[in-house]
């Protein structure tokens, strides 16, 4: 695949956007094992929901 | 209507007060445009083609600055609590609110542009042309910042919040009011329709914000 | 499930823990698919290979306005139904829109190099989209402002839905603007009617990162119902600390409740 003189504005785009998403994702999952800890951390020191279920009970 | 009319007469007042500061907007409309020249050389010529542009940058400025009082004063004597819970309807009481917010603080900038138009070398026809659409556009400054300003006194946030809410919404107020100015200046197109244009975003300025400052408050205050 | 159901978080959690594989696959597989079809795309007889920036471009400019749309649905969730849920929604989608608004932004400066000569030329089309960045931004800013989410989110529904009405006009007036300063030599984004060859990639990518949006948006709104938990979990412990436990709390959010 030739892609003529321009190929390193195309091969930026590409990856910059690739870079955004990967950045997005990585944000989501991180922030996502966080919030578990910390419920988590909440259920062990015996902090419980007002429904009484667990707080770490996601479904 | 006499609720409304008292409210009104109480904001002008307090605005023109001293430390009010109504007319701190215009002290401050009058050094940004001193500031100009320092900035982009005193070049008569290149001032008066600036010229439109300039006054309208500060009039946008300086009605952002004052806009920060027009809820946050009532908001820490507790008056605003008073607006929101009383049998007017809040959206009139913000509309009167914003009004005599405009009377007190954007009249006044209309009505120093003549001079500041001197100072940048504008012709009668050019000052007129700039106050004409300040006087038809800083209303739609006014009513789009008052939405900026009642989402800053729930927050508790004033200043740079409000500016870099209310800014982006403005745009379209300073590219119709520019524009117009420059019609009625260098042509080639008719002065109508930029102004028009202008007169068009006022109004529906008039409709969106009340409404939006009155949601804001009633869903913001506690 | 019926969509009273979604509206419990509790049930949300449910569905998003079922549902994100499978949306995660799809994203996947049409980004693949994507992808494959922009390498073989031909070049265009003006942009010539730079064409190819358009794939990701446009899906990414259409993004921008449609995360800005999905905030403004939630926004009045908030604000007419007072729905907690939209709240998360809301909150969830700003800091993906704009991740998309400055891909577009990036992209499409991208493509101008080449094809304008400067990196950033004054087309109303980027210019538009600069203004909405400003706006995620404003948004992103309010949200930030506060940290009690049930008010947040009120101020930001209002922020949010002025905005959506005064994005045609914005958009309006940088067109208007823009015809006024312009030199016709300019050659504009997409200007021409687009062929078949380019249309199939380009729809691809688009449906693709659509998919890439709302996996990533339920991913995001899982994070943040599960923060709000944690915060009013983290108040009833800061409450069963001091001892005195008043009656009726100020935590009207919805992981308590949950």
């Amino acid at each position: 695949m030739d892609l003529g003189p321009y190929t390193s504005f195309i091969a930026t785009s590409y990856l910059a956007a690739a870079l955004v998403v990967v950045l997005l994702i990585g944000w989501i999952a991180i922030d996502y094992r966080i919030q578990k800890a910390r419920l988590r951390a909440l259920e062990e020191s015996g902090i419980s929901r007002r429904s009484g279920r667990a707080a770490t009970d996601l479904q | 209507m006499t609720a409304l009319g008292a409210l009104i007469r109480r904001d002008i007042r307090i605005a023109l007060r001293i430390g009010g500061g109504a007319l701190i907007g215009v002290l401050f409309f009058l050094t940004v445009v001193v500031l100009m020249p320092f900035a982009v050389g005193p070049d008569l010529a290149l001032l008066t083609r600036l010229g439109p542009a300039i006054l309208w940058l500060g009039a946008l400025l300086s009605s952002l600055l004052t806009l920060d009082r027009l809820f946050t004063a009532d908001h820490d004597d507790g008056s605003l609590d008073l607006i929101v819970m009383s049998r007017t309807p809040l959206e009139l009481a913000c509309a009167a609110k914003a009004l005599a917010h405009w009377l007190a603080a954007g009249l006044p900038l209309v009505i120093a542009t003549p001079v500041l138009g001197l100072l940048l070398n504008l012709d009668a026809t050019a000052t007129g042309a700039v106050a004409l659409t300040l006087l038809a556009g800083t209303p739609a400054l006014t009513f789009i910042g008052m939405i900026g300003a009642a989402l800053a006194v729930t927050m508790h946030r004033g200043g740079l919040l409000l500016a870099v809410l209310v800014l982006p919404l403005s745009i379209p107020v300073l590219i119709f009011g520019v524009a117009a100015s420059q019609a009625a200046i260098v042509g080639p197109l008719p002065f109508g329709a930029p102004f028009s244009i202008l007169c068009a975003l006022s109004l529906v300025s008039f409709v969106i914000g009340p409404f939006a400052a009155a949601t804001s408050l009633r869903n913001g205050l506690d | 499930m019926s969509l009273i159901d979604l509206a419990n978080p509790t049930r949300f959690l449910a569905l998003a823990a079922r549902l994100l594989p499978w949306l995660a696959l799809v994203t996947v597989v049409l980004l693949a698919a994507g992808l494959y079809l922009s390498a073989q795309a031909p070049d265009d007889y003006q942009q010539g290979a730079t064409v190819k920036i358009m794939f990701i471009h446009v899906p990414n400019a259409w993004l921008s306005m449609f995360v800005w749309g999905v905030m403004s649905i939630a926004s009045l969730g908030t604000l007419v139904w007072r729905h907690p849920l939209a709240d998360v929604a809301a909150k969830a989608a700003a800091p993906i829109g704009a991740s998309f608004t400055f891909l577009a932004l990036l992209t499409g400066s991208l493509w101008g190099r080449p094809m304008w000569g400067t990196y950033w030329e004054w087309d109303a089309r980027l210019t538009s989209v600069l203004i909405l960045f400003l706006m995620y931004l404003g948004l992103m800013a309010l949200w930030r402002a506060v940290d009690d989410p049930t008010r947040a989110a009120r101020a930001a529904a209002v922020l949010t839905l002025v905005g959506a009405i005064n994005l045609p006009i914005i958009k309006f007036s940088v067109d208007w603007w823009n015809t006024l300063h312009q030199p016709a030599s300019v050659m504009r984004m997409g200007g021409t009617a687009l062929d078949k060859s380019f249309l199939i990639p380009l729809l691809v990518m688009a449906v693709g990162f659509s998919f890439l949006f709302i996996t990533l948006h339920v991913a995001a709104m899982r994070n943040e119902i599960l923060r709000r938990r944690v915060r009013s979990l983290q108040m009833l412990q800061a409450r069963a600390y001091s001892g005195s436990a008043p009656a009726g709390s100020a935590t009207g959010q919805i992981a308590g409740a949950a």
